[in-house]
């Protein structure tokens, strides 16, 4: 009997906890309103099944109980009954699904006109580069790395030359515009977890992953990483500021692109930095001396 | 043909000392014996080390022994002890190595020499792991995910040796999973007496049994990736290893690929659960019908459900890489393989309550354990939907929420069910009885202590709280209720680790003390309650093998005069 009234309780109490507990998802600032749809979904369809089988469950207990005299009822099976409570389960999954899958199909596409704006991490802080006005990020690839190089940039690529450097600062993005992140990593696996966004992905060392998304809603935001890197996984964070498009271009206008670095770079440590690249000839323009 | 090989006494190794009756033990009940001890010592490592866990997350700075490095390495020696060192050796190396030869009615497992050696080979595995903690830099820090490249790369804890005592244990231990597994497997199918076909045995031979394919055929990927991982540490080659910037330097490595360990790790790792989940999922079937003296509601279902699970648990494991940075096309196949799985699953969840329905319950302990399991594996089945539901994922992946939800379906569901299952047969292992008051009390903190710890991660991880952080620290959207959560939950958690002195206390106070059991306490149908002896000798069956003449579900059959008709019950 006590086991019948505990389970009915945990029931009512999960149902009392949901309702009143202060923890539910941060207000969105994304899109992504079709995932938390999707989760609703999810949610309800789930917490009927919780509610109906333990309080079936519970009475069962209640009226199932051993008493004198009292004998089972001997019934191996039941087709008809497992059939229809199959269909159920199978409506009920594909219920969830839909929306589930409707969801994830805009996930992997890519607007054609998001804005590429590049994160990248390493153990345990976030940069982040922009693509400049020729809206095209330059080559980069860990092997070009130089203390004067950090984020990797091919020195040789012309697209790079005007990509704009944000380095262990604030990642800016323009409200109600479409971004897609591409995320690279210097040295282990990171996950770039804004969850106001909803949207995380993985960075892989190797190879550069993306998702997309569209700010909605203006404010600063802490960036966290989402999947174990070391000792200071739980210190690597970051800030997103999402600001209206023109605070965006403002800010953009004031910071430094490739080229100004590489202008700005001393002759030895250039050369360091071209030899990554297996480039033989300093091009005259590039040295001052 | 079966019954030949079962019957045949010659090849029976008999015990002539005290060394080769009970270390160097050939029988499938001493192994099982070894193989739960064993399992349940370093469990408790791991239960240790989840309560240091808790007084970091709920007490944050009031024990300064606790750092990042530790309570990494807490993490995932946790882990990986409960899942592979616990769990599967529990179930599979005890339960189904003590239940499979009694319940088909074996004398033993079909190579017991072979069957030694996966213990002997299985306790070399749990060595070398313990040794993890005293090598320089202590153990791995990684997760029990033992992810690459950080697993043996600059900034994780024990990327040194801890990972490299990990990686032999895990091989150590696969090659001692693979000598049982074959045991179980083949006993299975050439060791079952006469009249045991394979519709009459009972579930948690089933279970075991699959599980053991399975173990058998996911295993050695997690055995490949060890060695592969192996080699790039040592070796220096680059199977997993791109090129990648560490201590300030560019690695010599080029070229691997972090994600093809993931694949490997997660073709294991997946059906690793259901190697965890299909032998409770066998055994609380029966504790259920025992106890609620009723057949188990469609059996041949449940049987298909088994089997079902098994195979398709073999084509969802990317759906713990959603987020991975796989090609994320890949997300449409595995969430709808993922949701189907969850049909099997349900039919036994629902055959469970039918079995429960119109029966005749009695609610002793092992009852009582199996019914909390059917609530706790509602509730972390259910969960597991918005996991695998690919899009739904994508905010819950890596924060509480999957915290919550794997250790209420594979952790305390399982644990749950190897509780009752301890209470069920250990009249018949010990002959003796256990206290029944102290067993209540056991299982009342134990579950609704457990269900206190996990249902509040969940709103946890919908909140966005991540998991594997040491400290919270300043972040804007976690508001201070969130700290005093943890508080709470740490609180539940100290608990229910110290109840579980009242379980062992039970069972070993009860082993000299406890009352001689009846052969059969609760009136079981299935062949092992009606060994001529309890606890069963040596060869458990006397000069003849038992005959079956019926299923094991015989319960409150209309018109028989008790209400159950053990399986040697000739029908009339």
């Amino acid at each position: 009997m006590p086991i019948a009234v505990a389970i009915a309780m945990l029931v009512l109490g999960s149902v009392l906890f949901h309702l009143f507990s202060p923890w539910w998802r941060t207000p969105i600032a994304s899109n992504w309103g079709s995932i938390d749809s999707a989760l609703d979904v999810t949610l309800w369809i789930c917490a009927a099944a919780f509610i109906l089988l333990n309080l079936f469950m519970a009475w069962v207990l209640v009226r199932y109980r051993h008493r004198a005299g009292h004998r089972a009822h001997y019934e191996p099976e039941n087709a008809s009954l497992e059939k229809r409570l199959t269909i159920w389960t199978a409506i009920g999954i594909a219920g969830m699904l839909a929306p589930g899958l409707a969801a994830w199909g805009r996930y992997v596409s890519v607007p054609q006109d998001a804005t590429i704006i590049e994160a990248v991490g390493q153990q345990w802080q976030w940069s982040f580069r922009y693509p400049g006005p020729d809206g095209v990020l330059g080559a980069a690839a860990v092997k070009y790395v130089t203390p004067d190089n950090s984020l990797g940039l091919d020195p040789l690529d012309p697209f790079g030359r005007d990509d704009l450097l944000v380095e262990a600062g604030d990642l800016h993005l323009p409200l109600d515009r479409p971004v897609k992140i591409v995320l690279r990593s210097k040295d282990v696996l990171h996950d770039f977890y804004v969850p106001e966004f909803r949207a995380k992905m993985d960075l892989v060392p190797g190879i550069v992953t993306y998702f997309w998304m569209t700010p909605t809603k203006a404010g600063t935001f802490d960036i966290l990483c989402a999947e174990l890197c070391g000792t200071g996984h739980h210190e690597m964070r970051g800030r997103v500021v999402v600001e209206p498009p023109k605070a965006f271009a403002a800010w953009q206008a004031q910071q430094t692109s490739f080229g100004q670095i590489l202008a700005e770079t001393p002759p030895a440590a250039m050369s360091i930095l071209l030899i990554k690249a297996n480039a033989c000839i300093v091009p005259a323009s590039w040295s001052k001396s | 043909m079966a019954t030949t090989l079962a019957d045949d006494l010659r090849p029976m190794h008999h015990p002539h000392s005290w060394v080769t009756r009970y270390v160097w033990s050939q029988d499938h009940k001493v192994i099982a014996i070894q193989y739960s001890v064993t399992a349940i010592a370093i469990g408790l490592v791991a239960l240790v080390l989840s309560a240091l866990m808790r007084l970091q997350l709920g007490f944050p700075g009031v024990f300064p022994a606790i750092q990042p490095d530790n309570y990494l390495q807490f993490v995932s020696m946790h882990g990986m002890i409960m899942v592979v060192y616990l769990l599967t050796a529990l179930l599979l190396g005890g339960f189904g190595n003590y239940l499979i030869p009694l319940m088909i009615g074996a004398r033993d497992m079909v190579f017991p020499f072979v069957n030694m050696l996966s213990y002997w080979l299985y306790l070399l595995s749990v060595i070398v792991l313990v040794a993890g903690f005293f090598v320089p830099g202590g153990p791995t820090g990684a997760g029990w995910t033992l992810y690459p490249p950080q697993a043996i790369s600059e900034g994780t804890p024990g990327h040194q040796w801890g990972i490299a005592t990990m990686l032999v244990s895990l091989a150590i231990f696969v090659a001692a999973f693979t000598m049982g597994g074959l045991n179980y497997v083949t006993t299975v199918l050439q060791a079952r007496t006469k009249g045991m076909t394979l519709m009459r045995m009972p579930l948690s031979v089933w279970g075991i049994f699959t599980a053991s394919i399975m173990g058998l055929l996911a295993f050695p990927a997690l055995f490949v990736a060890a060695i592969m991982m192996l080699f790039d540490h040592f070796a220096g080659t680059s199977f997993f290893m791109p090129t990648m910037q560490s201590m300030g330097a560019i690695t010599p490595t080029e070229g691997g690929s972090p994600l093809l360990f993931q694949h490997l790790f997660w073709f294991f790792g997946h059906p690793e659960v259901y190697i965890v989940a299909l032998p409770a999922f066998g055994i609380v079937s029966d504790l259920i019908s025992v106890h609620a003296r009723r057949n188990i509601f469609g059996y041949r279902m449940m049987v298909w459900a088994i089997t079902i699970i098994g195979a398709l648990s073999f084509v969802v494991w990317a759906h713990h890489m959603y987020v991975s940075g796989m090609n994320p096309y890949f997300g449409f196949f595995f969430a709808t393989s993922t949701l189907i799985i969850a049909i099997p699953t349900a039919i036994k969840v629902y055959n469970w309550l039918l079995t429960l329905w119109r029966g005749d319950i009695h609610l002793r302990v092992p009852m009582l354990f199996a019914i909390a399991f059917i609530f706790t594996f509602i509730h972390g089945g259910l969960s597991g939907l918005f996991l695998g539901n690919v899009s739904v994922d994508v905010p819950l992946s890596d924060t509480f929420f999957v915290v919550a939800h794997f250790h209420m379906v594979m952790g305390v569901s399982p644990v749950l069910v190897i509780f009752g299952a301890i209470y069920h047969w250990y009249p018949k292992i010990f002959g003796r009885m256990w206290n029944e008051t102290l067993g209540k009390l056991h299982f009342w903190i134990t579950f609704l202590g457990v269900y206190a710890i996990f249902l509040p991660m969940h709103y946890l991880g919908i909140l966005g709280v991540p998991r594997r952080y040491y400290a919270l620290g300043e972040t804007g959207f976690i508001p201070p209720s969130v700290h005093l959560a943890n508080e709470w939950i740490s609180i539940a958690a100290l608990i229910v680790f110290a109840a579980q002195g009242l379980f062992f206390f039970n069972m070993i106070w009860s082993l000299f003390r406890g009352p001689r059991a009846d052969p059969n306490p609760w009136g079981a149908a299935s062949l092992e309650w009606q060994t001529p002896q309890t606890p069963p000798a040596h060869g458990n069956w006397g000069p003849t093998l038992p005959t079956v003449y019926r299923w094991p579900y015989d319960y409150s059959v209309p018109g028989a005069p008790r209400d159950f008709i053990p399986q040697t019950e000739p029908r009339t």
